[in-house]
């Protein structure tokens, strides 16, 4: 089994990135549960969201504690929120931020996957200039350095969940998985991590 | 699944989803309710779904959960299908009007996000709301995940309709209510023939006047209590038959009681809702360890399955008991419920009980949380005399 933490912000759109990511790994014939933080949200705090994924029916019915994968919305978070917590040592993290994965402050053995999905997203008109929403675009790049889930999938759930409204998301999100930089050594950690989780 | 899903015949739905998805293939025609968290999104659902579909039906905004259950008193009375959903104070607001729906005998069906009781203010699970509301007359199904619940919202409808029983369908805080996961839609043509439009006896009618609810003096009133008393353990039959029909024409069902791998085992788990999907791990986990551990699921509380709990626990030499919730100064509430189907229920030995409580205000019931259960009873040769409080 595969659990996927989300690190954002109440308004960011957390909530919504679990369940698309869940409706693409579903596309691809996977079980999945997807879940907010149990608890109360309120605009501009931490908040968190789950996914789960397995090849068999799912029957877990806890709290996410050993995350495989992380994904951080907001790189601000960095400061005061051990986004690491309980993550499994082969763990991958998809980092929105403009910095290269060498220069993120983020010690152990995890792949680092950075995207500037923030600039992204304002470039796609998703949210405003000054706040943009970074939730689809981000995706991208989790299907970038997650090589399980083809981006195909991703495109099909934001097309199934927006419909009409899908334009911008899909150019974001293309434009993110183009631009996400990973460690130069990377594809060969990546299968091998996947592997081990699988 | 995922050909399911392409082709729209699945959704990734919360508990709560399915469970107005529930609602809208059940051809519900009067909706009332109140927003409560964490039942909320099954109203913004209801609100979603009729902006998309062509659904005839009436949506009541009310001031209360009193008022919500009274409308769908009124509605039913009328001969519509009402249904309605709350959570903890909400349904605890509604406790004279649920004593009025089943002694009124009307099929409304309620869906109750199991959510603990304040104070202190708590929005997380636990099922004190629900098991408060145990003497109300209420046929009560309690669910393990979001396919279930919207199973259990047809189905809960087929065996109120053919009982004249109102029946409540539980979920679990978050857990359920908020956990998204492909759920598959019942084809509707299906649902149609399993649950034609309601045609009941007797209804409000305008061409033929009538009192309902009358004064009822002591020569009927006991007779009249005891047909709802025998309507109440006709249903756990029904539900028996509407789960088979379920079996032959969606290939899923779920048992009035579900057993999994009770066969010769010495130690069974007695779980209900949520906990009883996790537990199958656990079962599995020390089956591999060559244990005889087995688990049971409660899902009908009301009628309680008197039958099931005595054939199936019956021989076994130790039973623990998982209670998410508690009775004060008693135990918790399923460990009684299970103490009195077992007494008198044969000669000589029976089951040592085990009674454990846990998982209050929505602590999270992990693995090692029931490892811990199955630890406490395999130690010890006699149960505490009192209940055991899990951390």
């Amino acid at each position: 089994m595969i659990e996927i933490r989300i690190h954002g912000r109440g308004g960011q759109g957390a909530v919504v990135a679990s369940s698309l990511l869940a409706k693409a790994y579903a596309y691809e014939g996977f079980h999945v549960q997807a879940f907010p933080e149990f608890g109360v949200e309120r605009r501009g705090a931490p908040v968190l969201s789950f996914i789960r994924v397995d090849e068999k029916p799912i029957r877990l019915r806890t709290k996410v504690y050993q995350p495989n994968h992380i994904i951080v919305l907001d790189s601000a978070l960095l400061k005061f929120i051990d986004v690491t917590a309980g993550l499994d040592p082969n763990g991958i993290i998809i980092l929105n931020s403009p910095l290269k994965p060498g220069e993120v402050k983020l010690n152990g053995s995890w792949i680092v996957a950075t995207v500037n999905a923030s600039e992204i997203a304002a470039e796609c008109g998703i949210g405003t200039a000054t706040s943009p929403i970074a939730n689809t675009a981000i995706l991208g790049a989790y299907a970038r350095a997650v090589p399980l889930l083809p981006l195909m999938s991703v495109t099909k759930a934001i097309e199934e969940t927006f419909g009409g409204k899908s334009r911008n998301n899909l150019m974001a999100v293309e434009k993110a998985f183009e631009n996400t930089a990973l460690p130069s050594n990377f594809v060969a950690e990546a299968l091998e991590a996947y592997y081990q989780i699988r | 699944m995922e050909q399911a899903l392409r082709e729209e015949k699945a959704l990734l739905l919360s508990g709560n989803q399915a469970a107005a998805y529930g609602a809208y293939l059940s051809r519900v025609q009067v909706i009332a309710a109140y927003p409560i968290t964490p039942q909320t999104t099954i109203i913004e659902t209801l609100a979603d779904i009729m902006t998309k579909a062509d659904w005839k039906h009436k949506f009541i905004n009310v001031e209360s959960e009193h008022s919500a259950m009274a409308c769908c008193i009124g509605a039913s009375m009328g001969g519509v299908r009402a249904y309605t959903a709350t959570s903890a104070q909400g349904l605890a607001l509604m406790h004279e009007l649920l004593h009025w729906a089943s002694g009124a005998r009307l099929p409304i069906v309620l869906v109750n996000v199991n959510r603990a009781m304040a104070p202190g203010w708590s929005i997380w699970s636990d099922q004190n709301d629900s098991l408060s509301q145990r003497d109300t007359g209420w046929i009560q199904l309690y669910c393990e995940s979001p396919q279930e619940v919207l199973d259990t919202v047809i189905q809960g409808f087929m065996v109120a309709e053919k009982v004249n029983v109102p029946v409540m369908v539980v979920e679990d805080a978050f857990i359920l209510s908020h956990t998204s996961e492909v759920v598959e839609l019942p084809d509707q043509a299906v649902i149609d023939r399993m649950l034609p439009p309601r045609a009941p006896a007797f209804r409000l009618d305008m061409e033929q006047p009538a009192a309902f609810g009358g004064l009822l003096g002591p020569e009927y009133y006991q007779e009249v209590r005891a047909k709802l008393h025998k309507a109440m353990e006709e249903a756990g039959r029904v539900l028996v038959n509407v789960d088979a029909l379920w079996q032959k024409n969606f290939g899923r069902s779920y048992g009035i009681v579900e057993p999994y791998r009770c066969e010769d085992a010495d130690l069974v788990l007695v779980t209900s809702g949520a906990i009883s999907s996790t537990s199958k791990i656990v079962i599995d986990q020390l089956r591999r360890q060559g244990r005889k551990i087995g688990r049971l699921k409660i899902k009908l509380f009301r009628p309680f399955p008197f039958q099931e709990i005595q054939r199936l626990l019956g021989d076994v030499p130790k039973v623990a008991i998982i209670d998410r919730n508690c009775s004060y100064g008693h135990h918790g509430i399923f460990f009684q419920e299970i103490k009195s189907a077992l007494y008198g229920s044969k000669k000589g030995d029976r089951p040592k009980l085990y009674g454990y409580i846990l998982g209050l205000g929505g602590r999270d019931v992990t693995i090692n949380t029931l490892r811990q259960v199955i630890d406490l009873t395999s130690e010890r040769d006699e149960p505490d005399p009192e209940t055991i409080w899990v951390k």
